[in-house]
Formats: C-alpha cells, structure tokens, sequence
C-alpha cells in the first residue's frame, strides 16, 4: 500500500486515481500509524515552500516521513513534495526543510537565460543522467509535464534526469530509497504512469 | 526543451458535449468522458472543460462528470465556466481540475484572481478573455462575449498578470468561428504585454493555421480549439506531426 501523506496541502484527488489507474493499492491519509505502516510513502505538495514546511512540521508527519525514508522504506516527493526533501529552500527567504536529501531549493531564475517565462510551465523531455529505478520504463527524450518556480540545486551526485529549459533542471533525484519528481507524473500521460508503477515495484 | 501546446475545448451542457462530434470508435460521442478519454490517448497536450450550462441542476451534473473524467484522464484539466468566486474554485479543484479558468467573474469580482491565486497558486489561475476590435482597439467582452465592458483587453489582462493570473486565455471574437486562422494581431499585442504563457484561441481551421500561428508568434505557448478537433477535421496527432516537421518543439507520443 502507498500511502499519499495528506498534510492539508494541494488536491490530492488526481494522485489516488493515478495509483487506481495503474491497480496499485493508495491511500490519501495524515495518519501516522497509516502511514508507517504503508508499504511506501508518497509526499506530494504545491504552493508555497514556507507554508508546506510549516505543515509537515506542525502535524508531526514530517518527522514520520523521516523516520520513513531512515528506516529504508521507499520514499518519493513530487514537486513541491520534491523540494521538501532538501535541507533548505530560497523561496521569498530562507527555509528549513526536511533534509532528508542534501542540496536545496533555489529560484530557476538564478539558471535560466533572461527572457524565458517562469514558472517553467508545459510538457518537457527528460534527460537521463543516471540510473535509477523510478525511470526503469523511461527513455531519454520522453515527455512529461512541469509547473515549477524554482528547482533543486547543489545536489549533484543525486540528480537522475534533467529537462532543458535554457539551463538543465532538475527533474529526477535519488539517494538510496528516497525519490524525488519535480513534475507531475500523476499528470504526464503514460510516461508518468509508468513511473509510479515503477516506484511501486522498488 | 518545452512544447507547444495543443488543447482541445469540450463546452459540456447539462452534462453533454455541445457541438456534435463524430469519430470511429467512439460509442458516445457526446460523452465528456468519453471524449476526454480519447482526447488524451490521441495527443492531445491538455484539456479544457468548459461549463456553459445556466442551472443549479445543470452544475451539479457537471460536477459528477468533472470527476469521472479526472479520474480517468491523467494530463493537465483546465476547468471554466460559472466561476465567481473563490467557492467555485474550491468546488471544481475538488473534482479533479488542475486549473480554473476564470472569465466574466474576474470582471464582476475585482479581487477574485487575488484572492484565488493567494490561495491556490499562480499557476492554478487561468484568465480566458473574450476580445474584439472596436473603435481601432482590443475592448474585453463578457457574458461569453455578448457585453462590451469598455475595458482595453491589453490593460486588462496587465492587471489580472499583476493580481495573479498564471496563464492567458486569448479568444478573438473577430476570428472565432471563422475558420480562416488565428487573431495574430490581437496575440501579438498581448504577448508582448505579459511574461505569462498566452494560449492562442479563436479562428483555427486548417493544419497551417497552428503553424502559422506558432512560427509567427513564437512566444504564444499553445493553440486551443474546439470543433476543428470534435468534427474530426484536424486530427491532434497528424497536426503535431506536421508541426514537428515545420520544426515547432510537440510531444509527440513514443
């Protein structure tokens, strides 16, 4: 079972149906006995860094997604989720996050050449960089779509797979059992699908 | 690198697609979800939902179908149509749209897209406006494009930018129906104005009417239409072929 952590940020409707669609069993839950139990943990998110933080903390869930991921259970963040993985984030200031991933979360405007528009919207395709079992049905040059401000930096040795938007973002991580997505894949057509299987079958 | 974007537009009414449509294959070919469906395994970029129907009734059907369609359909779900207020939001994020696509009610609530973007984001705040030429300038129409509002629509949509708008719906009311292209004066005019994706609507008729489109207005981010896609007289897929081959970036399927 995956359990969706349900922190009382975004629409998690899209996420449980796409788990449906691919017959894996998920269920949207803020209940920490729930989630330690679950099988694997998916942290979602969008919105504001700060605010987000600021839940996970206050309920308690981000401890439990931490004790999660050091216990070994599959983890993955997707966008926002992403982020939250990271030890901080610059977005309007400076913010702790949960540092399970080390690297941070910084404007894409410090990379991108001027011009570009932001967020960094629309379907890109993937650049793999590196293996990794949530990309194991995906081939460079897939497409799979993004609605994002800033984006994972200083994480080098982690990064997986990269869209082209003027500078190479960062679409993919790992680091051991923990994921991280900056798109969507509950909402990137079959290439998306197939990477949630893929996190399903780690 | 980023895409075009192609997006097909099913005005649903009292739970059915308006404007008839006929494909192999498709049982109910005025299904919403149905459409989608198919729609969304044949190339389609993203899908706009549009609710046009007047009753109390007609929108809680719309709501039960919203649903299923996004149960169903995994690429991005603009919904417009009916949306007032931040309540309506709420109302169509709950069923599964990724956006919400505001139009006359920005005009009648002045702080609806602040309010909204506030609360769910830029990125979730869509602006669809109607425009036409009168008196040599782009006026905002509303009531689906019935009452001048005397508003410039390039100041307009300036302002909705500033309040939060994350995206740009541009319908010309002097192309729309015409089938013989694109507004690209009136696109020109506002994609210079705003750094926001703009998302061309209005007058597409023919294959090199979006490729005409996107090669002279490269900064236009998607081309949107209705019956050229339902009546099946532009197939998405042989359109984005033909766009990859004009040299415009599209996800073509692998």
């Amino acid at each position: 079972m995956v359990a969706i952590v349900d922190y009382g940020v975004g629409n998690l409707f899209s996420l449980k149906c796409s788990f449906k669609a691919i017959g894996e069993d998920a269920a949207v839950t803020s209940d920490k006995g729930e989630i330690e139990r679950a099988d694997r943990i998916l942290l979602p998110g969008v919105g504001a860094f700060s605010d987000a933080a600021g839940k996970l903390y206050e309920s308690g869930l981000g401890d439990v997604v931490k004790k999660c991921a050091a216990d070994g259970k599959p983890v993955m963040g997707i966008c926002l989720g992403m982020q939250l993985l990271f030890e901080k984030s610059f977005e309007y200031g400076e913010w702790e996050g949960l540092g399970i991933l080390s690297g941070d979360v910084r404007p894409i405007s410090d990379v991108i050449p001027k011009g570009l528009k932001i967020p960094h919207i629309g379907w890109n395709s993937l650049d793999i960089v590196k293996d990794s079992p949530i990309l194991k049905y995906v081939k460079s040059g897939d497409f799979v779509y993004f609605v994002h401000s800033y984006y994972a930096a200083n994480c080098g040795g982690e990064v997986t797979s990269t869209a082209d938007y003027g500078a190479p973002l960062t679409a993919t991580v790992q680091q051991g059992n923990v994921f991280g997505c900056q798109f969507h894949p509950e909402k990137s057509g079959d290439v998306g699908l197939s990477i949630l299987r893929a996190f399903c079958e780690v | 690198m980023i895409t075009k974007r192609i997006i097909p537009c099913l005005d649903v009414k009292d739970g059915r697609v308006v404007k008839g449509v006929n494909f192999k294959g498709l049982d109910d070919v005025a299904s919403p979800v149905e459409l989608a469906k198919y729609y969304s395994s044949h190339g389609a970029d993203e899908l706009v939902f549009y609710d046009i129907t007047a009753s109390a009734e007609g929108r809680a059907i719309f709501t039960d179908i919203l649903t299923v369609a996004a149960s169903s359909v995994f690429i991005p779900l603009t919904v417009g149509g009916g949306i007032n207020s931040v309540a309506d939001f709420d109302r169509v994020l709950k069923c599964g749209a990724d956006k919400v696509s505001v139009n006359s009610g920005a005009i009648k609530n002045p702080s609806l897209i602040k309010e909204a973007s506030r609360l769910y984001g830029d990125q979730c705040v869509v602006l669809s406006v109607d425009a036409k030429r009168v008196g040599g300038a782009f006026r905002v129409f509303a009531r689906g494009g019935r009452d001048d509002t005397g508003l410039d629509a390039v100041e307009w949509i300036k302002r909705c930018v500033d309040d939060g708008a994350g995206e740009i719906v541009l319908n010309s009311i002097d192309t729309d129906g015409v089938k013989g292209g694109f507004d690209i004066e009136m696109l020109r005019a506002v994609t210079e104005a705003v750094g926001v994706p703009v998302i061309a609507s209005g007058g597409a008729g023919k294959t090199a009417d979006f490729i005409n489109l996107f090669k002279t207005l490269p900064k236009v981010d998607a081309g949107l239409a209705a019956s050229v896609f339902h009546f099946g007289e532009i197939d998405i897929n042989d359109l984005k072929s033909e766009m990859a081959a004009s040299g415009i970036p599209v996800r073509l399927r692998r």
